[in-house]
């Protein structure tokens, strides 16, 4: 006999809004910890930490209340750069360990970095249940599509033939889609965006930090010792306008300079590139973001190139309420406490000298 | 029909039948009613892993045993006095476990072509009773059809034939709770509970339990009504706990103790996973618990929620800690507080999940990589597990370690009269966050700045600071890598880290300091054996020692709380005997402890059957040994047989 019950839902809510604010203006100088930097030279996390610090300051929250938690890996180091309450724990557990933080406290902001490796490979788990169970946190995957500690291996997003240390003769693993997968797992937020591009990197991550539940961010991230060149066409300003296919909520979802669209497949149900000049403006789907049904959503994700990246859908491609897993635990023992008032200690011994007792004298 | 009274100091039952047949529940409630009654008294469960093993086979056998007395007790008993059999494969797979002369009641229903077949009879054992060949003859048997009895009994209720059978159970518990004088209030307002939304279950079940205690009443089957008398005790308040409650308990103590929110992460496994069920009710103490997807995320959620200032706990049994190791490994080097509960089962690997041991020892105390120290806490008896629950939560708060607790499935489902304590005898635990910065520091331009050092050390306890998130100025990382002293900086130094494996053993074993000195029950002063044993062996080892000494011989017990760090006048101890003895349901592993930080000689008697060591075994070992080390002849023939 199964039964179930109706869960309260809190309505919508801000992913930091329990989470006390500073009315005194801060700097990225504030969120940079006194800790030497010791990323590879050009690597691309060195992007993603100066934007982060750029834009922490402007949440406005306490900084002792938030949280950067990560697991091994190249930018797995990343806590250690903030000035902020951090943990480096240990290879893919990161999300893990962040649903505990997110859990037990509601006035906290917390952050998971991690990457391919990370979250994919050994962590591909506790990822997948994170995004399912909705815990407000913010995910960023630093995606490289190789592995870097390691010193360069194949990683579970590089591409089929990949010649690596490890695959002489070329990747046999088909790789991951981490959008497809994080939307496949039924992911609230979910988006993508690439480390030189500043302004966009700041602008998702800032949606993610306001969406209360997962928010799930890949960021494609050069590696520029084991895998130099990996976003060459996305980054190139020569191609990028091909490469590029730009997610915005309530934009027509066009690109290659306005000559290229996104529009439904009638025959496979999914979405396909057009010419603009073949079926006509009015054709080009406007981008829903909201879309409670996440199909659209992977349908676009699918437009990513699983090979060379040539094309790639780059912005937010979900953004949905739902219920929070740590809101309603949180709920639950409110509840709970409501209803059975007085002291802990005597109601400890109301429990423990409870069912059917008798007594020696 | 007057019957005759016949007093007993003590009596061991075994209720037995087919997985589906309400055993453990019959079990329960002959204990519950005893419990009330007033003797003393333990149980051992025993049941398949499988929920429902095909119905009438051997490995679908389950079976409950309960010991009581009129005097305190330590051990369910290592064979019963009393079999009750609901088919022929409980009959089969349990007698061997009788002594001669042990009464069997037994339910013919179920004796069919099919079912003996089923349980490997080729002719039916009660078609020969009497017979010279009579392969039941050395005991006294009851055929009756309980089954039968049953139906008749409640067909008022227009049930189902198998439904109304499926009330047998009860109609068996209450014949032996007439024969040996049990009250049935209890069991009648269980009853009541339990099936309080189906009416004519709930009567069946009732006017069963009624007829079996009518039945026994007025059949000349049974002639003699027993009586033991209740067990004097000392003053308190008691109730009847299984290990895995009373476990249960003892975590939400700690959280009251320590005003800190309780956070399990848990992924279910046997037999562990009764404790998952039970903080789930607790919700109202501030327990949050997170059924994670797997053992390793259990683990993690409540390392992060240790960061973020709770007690943390997780909870498992042996494969499980074994995904646990790197994590455990995590807690050690950021130093946080966590409680790792392992109710031991069978091993290695998937082993025996609904049987006992005490095989993970070695695993608690070396399993991680690099030098990990974790202290180590195992409760001895199904109630003292709320006492080790609160022992760990205190050292992992104040020592900012995790804590093993080491129970074991014995204990987990074992159960026994709790004296229950009294809140202001609990101890308090002081969580002491930290709330300012710690160390002062001179900046490159020549000022004096304060800064928060999460690796200083307390003096006493050398536990390190904890920082709680939301604490402003206070903002630090931790991690795995290796925490140069001090400042928690990542550091590679080798000085450092040498330094800092010292310091985290030293930790640990600073813990010793804490502890009481250690109890050696040594009635006579003159032993020359000791019996040193750790977890749930206290009840068979005390059993054991008992018989040695009334048969009129020396014999020392000492019994080990604390593993890691072991208690300071440990040595010292074990230096008086001249011989060691050290049981454990392993192939030895304290032994090994003992021999490599003592060099003392102990002396291994190992049991590895998914089995509670039995009394009677353990004290012919005992009094081998006595005999040896005094040159003496020991004869334990028992002048009385009692344990």
């Amino acid at each position: 006999m199964t039964t179930s019950t109706e869960l309260p839902f809190p309505g919508l809510r801000s992913g930091v809004e329990l989470v006390p604010t500073n009315d005194q203006p801060q700097t990225g100088k504030e969120y940079t910890s006194d800790q030497e930097v010791r990323w590879c030279p050009g690597c691309g996390d060195y992007a993603v930490l100066k934007a982060v610090q750029g834009f922490l300051p402007e949440l406005g929250l306490r900084r002792e209340n938030i949280v950067f938690v990560s697991g091994i890996g190249c930018s797995s180091r990343f806590p250690y750069y903030l000035d902020t309450y951090g943990m480096h724990s240990i290879h893919g557990r990161a999300p893990s360990i962040a649903t505990g933080i997110a859990t037990a406290r509601e006035d906290l902001s917390v952050w998971v970095v991690t990457g391919d490796g990370d979250a994919l490979s050994i962590g591909g788990n506790h990822l997948i249940h994170a995004l399912r169970r909705n815990v407000n946190m913010t995910i960023m995957l630093f995606n490289n599509r190789i592995y870097g500690l390691t010193k360069g291996q194949y990683s579970p997003t590089s591409e089929a033939g990949k010649i690596t240390k490890s695959t002489p003769m070329g990747s046999l693993d088909h790789p991951f889609n981490p959008v497809s997968l994080a939307l496949g797992a039924e992911g609230s937020f979910v988006a993508r965006t690439i480390d030189s591009d500043r302004k966009h990197l700041t602008s998702v991550l800032s949606a993610a930090a306001a969406h209360r539940g997962t928010s799930f961010v890949e960021i494609y991230q050069n590696c520029p010792i084991f895998n130099d060149g990996a976003f060459d066409a996305i980054k190139n300003n020569d191609t990028k306008a091909d490469a590029i296919i730009p997610l915005v909520h309530g934009e027509p979802i066009l690109f290659g300079n306005g000559s290229k669209g996104l529009v439904r497949d009638t025959e496979t149900g999914g979405v396909k590139v057009a010419l603009v000049a073949d079926v006509g403006q009015d054709a080009i789907m406007v981008h829903d973001a909201h879309n409670t049904d996440p199909t659209t959503a992977f349908a676009i994700s699918r437009l990513t190139d699983s090979g060379y990246l040539n094309q790639s859908p780059i912005g937010i491609f979900r953004q949905v309420e739902r219920p929070t897993y740590d809101d309603g635990a949180r709920g639950q023992i409110a509840s709970a406490q409501q209803a059975a008032p007085g002291e802990p200690q005597d109601r400890l011994a109301a429990l423990i000298g409870g069912g059917d007792t008798w007594t020696v004298v | 029909m007057s019957k005759q009274v016949k007093q007993l100091d003590r009596v061991i039952i075994r209720f037995a039948g087919d997985s589906g047949d309400g055993m453990q529940l019959t079990g329960d409630r002959f204990t519950s009613e005893s419990a009330v009654f007033g003797n003393d008294l333990m149980t051992l469960p025993n049941f398949p892993a499988e929920i429902r093993a095909p119905q009438g086979t051997l490995p679908g056998v389950s079976s409950f045993q309960v010991h009581f007395a009129d005097h305190d007790i330590l051990t369910a008993g290592d064979a019963p006095d009393v079999l009750v059999a609901m088919n022929p494969a409980a009959l089969k797979a349990n007698l061997g476990d009788l002594p001669r002369g042990a009464a069997i009641i037994v339910d013919t229903h179920d004796f069919t072509k099919r079912n003996l077949d089923k349980a490997g009879y080729d002719v039916n054992p009660l078609d020969l009773l009497g017979d010279a060949n009579d392969p039941l003859g050395e005991f006294q048997v009851q055929p009756l059809d309980l089954t039968g009895m049953t139906v008749e009994a409640v067909k008022e209720f227009g049930l189902s034939r198998k439904d109304a059978a499926r009330a047998k159970n009860m109609f068996a518990l209450g014949l032996l709770s007439w024969m040996y004088g049990r009250p049935i209030d209890s069991t009648i307002s269980f009853l009541e509970k339990r099936f309080a939304k189906v009416a004519d279950i709930r009567d069946a079940n009732i006017t069963a339990f009624k007829a079996g205690w009518n039945f026994g009443e007025t059949t000349e089957a049974f002639v003699v009504q027993y009586e033991i008398k209740p067990a004097p005790m000392s003053a308190g308040t008691y109730r009847n706990i299984s290990g895995n409650l009373a476990l249960s308990y003892g975590l939400i103590a700690g959280g009251v103790q320590s005003g800190l929110p309780v956070f399990l992460g848990s992924y279910p496994i046997t037999p562990a996973s009764d404790i998952l069920h039970e903080l789930s009710k607790h919700k109202a103490f501030g327990v949050t618990t997170l059924q994670a997807e797997d053992e390793i995320a259990g683990i993690g959620a409540a390392i992060g929620a240790a960061f973020a200032g709770s007690l943390g706990v997780t909870t498992t049994s042996g494969p499980g800690l074994a995904l646990k190791s790197e994590a455990i490994g995590l807690a050690v080097m950021t130093e946080l507080p966590l409680v790792v509960v392992d109710v031991q089962r069978g091993g290695p690997s998937t082993g025996l999940p609904t049987k006992t041991e005490q095989a993970d020892l070695l695993q608690a105390m070396f399993g991680r990589n690099g030098e990990a120290p974790v202290p180590i806490v195992a409760p001895q008896s199904p109630g003292d597990c709320f006492n080790a629950a609160l022992e760990a939560a205190r050292i992992a708060i104040t020592y900012r370690t995790p804590v093993l607790l080491l129970s074991d499935g014995y204990l987990a489902n074992g159960s026994e009269p709790w004296r229950i304590p009294e809140i202001a005898d609990l101890p308090t635990i002081d969580p002491a966050f930290a709330t300012e910065r710690n160390q002062t520091v001179t900046a490159k331009d020549g000022t004096e700045v304060e800064e928060y050092w999460p690796y200083l050390r307390d003096e006493d306890t050398l536990a390190r600071p904890w920082a709680i998130p939301g604490t402003p100025g206070l903002e630090h990382r931790i991690g795995g890598i290796e925490k140069a002293k001090g400042t928690g900086n990542i550091s590679y130094d080798p000085a450092n880290h040498d330094y800092m494996v010292r310091i985290r053993q030293a930790k640990v074993d600073r813990i010793a300091d804490s502890l009481p000195p250690l109890e050696v029950d040594d009635p006579s002063g003159e032993a020359k054996v000791l019996v040193i044993g750790w977890g749930s062996t206290y009840g068979p080892i005390g059993a054991g020692c008992r018989r040695v000494r009334k048969a009129g011989y020396n014999v020392a017990q000492v019994h080990l709380r604390h593993l890691n760090p072991f208690p300071k006048d440990l040595g010292e101890i074990l230096k008086r005997y001249d011989k060691v003895l050290c049981p454990e349901m392993n192939l030895g592993q304290l032994s090994l402890l003992l021999r490599g930080k003592y060099l003392v000689d102990a002396i291994g008697y190992n049991q590895v059957n998914g089995m509670p060591i039995k009394a009677a075994a353990l004290a012919d070992a005992i009094g081998g040994l006595v005999a040896e080390a005094e040159g003496v002849t020991v004869d334990l023939t028992p002048q009385e047989a009692s344990q």
